[in-house]
């Protein structure tokens, strides 16, 4: 979008107070300051102003009076996303759907929830609790993001590959437009006539309109759950476990990997028993009816053990399960204790690469002279690398940054994608032209145009301009020849 | 096991220029859905596009041409004891895995295994200017740009041509068993929903001439204690019946002319009122209706059922065959289409009147 706002901050502010509580209608700096960044805090900017509707009315309004006078629009949930998504345009609006937290309706017989897209992540499945049902995805930040943001960014979590990610586990989206007509999309039904909407709104960042009502899937809660640890002494036995297990014909409820920097922390933190020595750990969840988990975690253990690990432990109670998984749900604020900062990448590879991948960051964590430790949802082949540094050395984060990005171009060339769950958001909009030739990102500014002709929802995300990346692919070009002289002449 | 992408490009290109239209082929076995083809236009066929281009078993992903008939994939998989699982219909041999994901056909595992759209992750796509552009990819998470893939599902042709699709596969489930009792309409949606809201290895619910069908897959043990607990008697030859509501073989869907309604709906809604016969599947949320109908007739029972129609197969095919769009929509999907296909040469009107 090119065009100057036509309206003052203070015009607008007025024009937004004449439907929406005053209160909610922020412009004074010390309560925009909050909104400021999202998850991903490195990326900040100030808005120009946030308002909180509490009606899908007003949400309406909101966007017609910005459309109007061409002024950016970003909706935001929770703030926990972590590619500056939600991060404000200092031109723009935060539109806050923080005030949309009700649950609407439960139907426990068509195992179903309406829900205002406000409502956190695990209230769905602590609210369905009542009636043996859950939620499927899960992501980390399960206990305060949205399901607006879950949509909005596509989220997963430790259950994907057997439960899907949030476009598996959606009906239909109640939607406004950049022009604030009200949409729906989907329906009560498992589909609709014509193209797939549905999911083409799932993941879409906030580009192509506000969500502002959600129903969603429920399961059974399986009746039992078991957790087998298994530590491996290398991180390619790891790996060649993995495969092992689903070559079984074994699709794990969980399967995550952890190396032995995230092993080491893990543990420190929570004390949950790991074996420390081990270079690979896997946390492998198979769950079901009482009968099926007890035959598949007997022949994961002998899957394991003829593929060489080094120690074996199953879950016996509820409490030890927890416990297991108390070391991998912790292992960012473990790290967190063991660096002064962190930076969380989210490559995704083809899992048989994943020896090669690691390898490759290793040499690179040498290079850049910065630690690294791996998380890894080994079951979807979804890689979260930390990245650990310290912001208050001068250089640090950008190195930091070098580092990532040259991670993510390794994922893309072993046929894996720069983002497997966090979005592109403002983050990764650079490595978006690696991924993506000039007429695929031309497509998908074609169809951002579709929905929102003028571009004012959540510009300068999720797709960068062609310029930029012809820019961003000469320097890269030009870096890479440079390398490769240096080497030559090395 | 051929790849014909430049051949399709260029008559792509070519059909462009000339100002021409285009009806995308692939095994044919599925012209019977939509509406009917525009005569004028052109065959895009990419019925020679075959072959498997990669496959990794432990992966669990695969990428094949489009082309690439449905039993060749099938073939392939089972060697190596993995399967599509979400059940797709052959209507013939010469069905064809991008015609499946055009049409977003999925069989009776459906509601628990996901649709074609659920298993795609990356697919290659022909835009009508020619372009051949590469969206998603080969893992089973991928959020970088919109989920152009998926799109896919249902647009019947009109943003383009699939020419290739990565997909997510399966093991096979090393059991099933199928338990069928009598029961009445007005007792099997309730029925066949608390089912599903068990925690058990449940694959399949349908009903069909008075009686209710149930499959259980999965580990042997799980799949036999199920069985010994829930009600029902344990059918010989149940796989047998699976295909055929699978394939759409079942008699029920015996003869070509006469018009098939689809309801996609809330699985748990009473079963609209209206003369003639159903077949329930997909615990509920998938009925098929055989009676003398309009689309104007049958639209607003849908709605009161949360869901839409279409006409599936048969009857008059010149007008609109699915569910209507409010003019929102209508707005936005003419410009998405306008976004891959400009000069509208592909498919033109087989998905709606007004695209």
């Amino acid at each position: 979008m090119n065009t100057k706002p036509k309206a003052s901050k203070a015009q607008l502010a007025e024009q937004f107070r004449s439907f929406i509580d005053p209160e909610y209608v922020i412009t004074d700096d010390e309560t925009l300051k909050p909104y400021e960044c999202d998850g991903l805090a490195m990326y900040r900017e100030m808005p120009m102003l946030v308002v909180l509707p509490e009606t899908v009315e007003q949400v309406q309004r909101v966007m017609r009076i910005c459309h109007e006078n061409d002024v950016p629009v970003v909706a935001r949930g929770a703030g926990t996303g972590l590619c500056a998504g939600a991060m404000p345009h200092k031109e723009g609006v935060v539109l806050s759907l923080a005030k949309f937290n009700r649950i609407i309706k439960i139907d426990p017989l068509g195992r179903t929830a309406r829900l205002q897209p406000g409502v956190r992540n695990l209230a769905i499945s602590e609210e369905a609790a009542q009636y043996g049902l859950y939620y499927g995805p899960d992501p980390s930040s399960q206990i305060a993001c949205t399901i607006g943001g879950n949509v909005a960014e596509n989220s997963g979590g430790v259950h994907c590959l057997k439960y899907g990610l949030t476009v598996h586990n959606i009906l239909s989206v109640e939607m406004v437009t950049a022009e604030g007509d009200l949409i729906t999309i989907g329906s009560d039904g498992l589909d609709s006539c014509g193209m797939d909407m549905l999911a083409l709104i799932t993941g879409s960042e906030g580009l192509l309109g506000v969500v502002t009502e959600v129903k969603v899937k429920l399961l059974p809660k399986p009746e039992v759950a078991q957790v087998i640890m298994a530590g491996f002494d290398s991180v390619e036995k790891g790996g060649d476990a993995v495969g092992g297990i689903i070559s079984h014909g074994i699709i794990p409820g969980g399967l995550e990997m952890m190396d032995s920097h995230a092993i080491i922390a893990a543990d420190d933190f929570a004390q949950a028993g790991y074996p420390r020595e081990a270079k690979a750990l896997l946390l492998c969840e198979v769950d079901g009816t009482e009968e099926e988990v007890h035959e598949h975690i007997a022949e994961a253990e002998d899957v394991f053990r003829k593929l060489g690990a080094t120690s074996i432990r199953t879950s016996q109670s509820e409490e030890e399960r927890a416990l297991l998984w108390k070391g991998r749900k912790s292992a960012f604020p473990a790290v967190g204790r063991i660096s002064p900062d962190y930076y969380c990448m989210d490559g995704t590879i083809p899992r048989r690469h994943l020896a090669r991948v690691l390898l490759e960051m290793e040499k690179m964590s040498d290079e850049f002279g910065l630690r690294v430790a791996n998380v890894f949802h080994a079951g979807d082949g979804n890689l979260h690398p930390l990245i650990l540094f310290d912001a208050n050395v001068p250089g640090e984060f950008e190195t930091t940054e070098a580092f990532g990005s040259k991670i993510l171009e390794l994922c893309v060339e072993v046929g894996g994608c720069i983002t497997g769950e966090h979005g592109v958001g403002v983050e990764k909009i650079r490595q978006m032209a690696v991924q993506f030739n000039d007429e695929e990102l031309q497509q998908f500014h074609d169809v951002k145009a579709a929905f929102d002709p003028t571009g004012i929802l959540n510009p300068g995300k999720g797709v960068p301009t062609l310029k930029f990346c012809q820019e961003y692919r000469s320097i890269e070009h030009k870096q890479r020849k440079h390398e490769q002289t240096d080497a030559a002449h090395g | 096991m051929a790849d014909m992408t430049q051949q399709l490009q260029e008559q792509v290109l070519q059909t462009r220029n000339n100002g021409q239209k285009l009806n995308i082929v692939g095994g044919g076995t599925k012209s019977f859905m939509g509406r009917a083809a525009d005569s004028g236009a052109g065959t895009l066929s990419l019925a020679e596009h075959t072959g498997i281009v990669e496959y990794h078993p432990v992966e669990l992903v695969l990428t094949v041409r489009a082309g690439t008939p449905i039993k060749d994939i099938e073939a392939a998989l089972a060697e190596e004891g993995q399967c599509l699982h979400f059940e797709p219909p052959r209507f013939g041999e010469a069905s064809t895995i991008g015609g499946t994901l055009a049409c977003n056909l999925s069989g009776p595992s459906r509601p628990w295994s996901g649709s074609v759209r659920d298993q795609v992750l990356g697919i290659r796509l022909l835009n009508g200017k020619g372009e051949h552009m590469r969206f998603g990819g080969q893992v089973m998470k991928n959020v970088a740009g919109y989920d152009v893939s998926r799109l896919q599902a249902g647009a019947m042709g009109t943003l383009g041509a699939i020419t290739e699709i990565s997909m997510k596969v399966m093991p096979k489930p090393a059991a099933t068993a199928t338990l069928v009792e009598e029961m009445a309409l007005e007792d099997v949606i309730d029925y066949m929903n608390r089912r599903a809201g068990e925690p058990k290895p449940i694959t399949g619910a349908c009903w069909v001439d008075g009686k209710v069908y149930l499959r259980l897959s999965g580990a042997r043990s799980a799949v036999e204690a199920t069985a010994e607990k829930w009600s029902g008697d344990v059918m010989e030859g149940g796989d047998d019946f699976w295909q055929q509501v699978r394939d759409m073989q079942h008699e029920f869907f015996a003869g070509n002319d006469a018009p098939l309604w689809r309801f996609s709906v809330d699985s748990t809604a009473p079963n609209p009122k209206v003369e003639g016969s159903w077949f329930i599947d997909w615990a509920g949320s998938q009925r098929w209706f055989r009676g003398e109908a309009t689309l104007a007739d049958l639209e607003p029972l849908a709605k009161t059922a949360g869901g839409q129609v279409s006409l599936f197969r048969g009857g008059d095919r010149s007008g609109d065959v699915l569910h209507s769009q409010p003019e929102a929509l209508k707005a936005i999907q003419r410009r998405v289409k306008n976004s891959f296909d400009p000069d509208g040469i592909f498919n033109p009107g087989r998905l709606y009147s007004w695209l």
